[in-house]
């Protein structure tokens, strides 16, 4: 678990512990890489449409090992869920922009989704909590 | 985050260096429009030999930096890029879209 407040200087060291943990999880470099930048974006939109960028709020986020069965294979991967107490945000608003058209910003969400193997937003009490995935590719059961 | 402004003839080189986050990408993107408004410069080289990571907010900032100087008639060219930030790019579909060299040499030949 990792607590922390919605100070965008911060974010640099997140990087470093998850780029870390996931290098000590097996993660293939590239995987690392896409893993780190999702939750730098995540964070980085708690602080600015969550918080409205106030950087004095709180923010956690749990790791864990996760797995899951599909047939006769077995995936395991990291779970990665992050918290924040703003208010509730519009599902509508989650959604990833087109890329056709040559505009800056709305890639955050775009580059979360294509790291990750799950994207799960929920609002839970008076809390946002955003459930990353990713797995390793699967193993068979048989061996 | 580092951002210098070199001046060669008709050129301007940005050399940038650490990691470009939301933090500091607000930073990036007025030194960038600044230059660009104020310099009208033939050419703007960005170096990014130096930046090891940039997120959404930084390739917005390039983005913006890109149709700035379009709309001035400049080029906008980025070297140097690592493979996290050509990855970016390349997710952002992207990688086409701007003019990219390996380095100095190659982009003041061009």
């Amino acid at each position: 678990m990792m607590a922390l407040c919605s100070n965008p200087r911060l974010l640099s060291t997140v990087r470093g512990a998850v780029e870390s943990l996931a290098e000590m999880l097996g993660f293939p470099a590239a995987q690392r890489r896409s893993i780190t930048r999702a939750v730098d974006e995540a964070l980085s939109n708690i602080v600015r449409h969550s918080y409205g960028n106030r950087f004095d709020q709180p923010i956690t986020l749990y790791f864990r090992r996760a797995r899951r069965r599909r047939g006769n294979c077995v995936e395991r991967g990291l779970e990665i869920v992050l918290c924040d107490r703003g208010p509730a945000i519009d599902p509508n608003k989650l959604r990833r922009r087109s890329l056709d058209e040559l505009r800056p910003g709305g890639l955050g969400l775009h580059f979360i989704h294509e790291a990750m193997d799950t994207v799960e937003f929920t609002r839970k009490g008076a809390r946002n909590r955003l459930r990353l995935v990713k797995y390793f590719a699967p193993t068979s059961t048989a061996l | 985050m580092q951002i210098q402004a070199r001046h060669l003839d008709t050129t301007t080189i940005f050399d940038v260096s650490g990691d470009i986050d939301f933090a500091n990408s607000p930073e990036v993107r007025q030194a960038l429009l600044r230059e660009i408004r104020e310099s009208h410069t033939a050419r703007v080289i960005v170096n990014l030999g130096q930046v090891r990571y940039i997120d959404s907010s930084g390739v917005a900032s390039l983005v913006e930096g890109l149709k700035a100087s379009r709309d001035l008639g400049s080029r906008f060219i980025l070297i140097g890029l690592s493979i996290s930030a050509r990855e970016v790019l390349q997710l952002s579909r992207l990688i086409k879209v701007f003019e990219i060299y390996d380095n100095e040499e190659q982009a003041l030949a061009t």
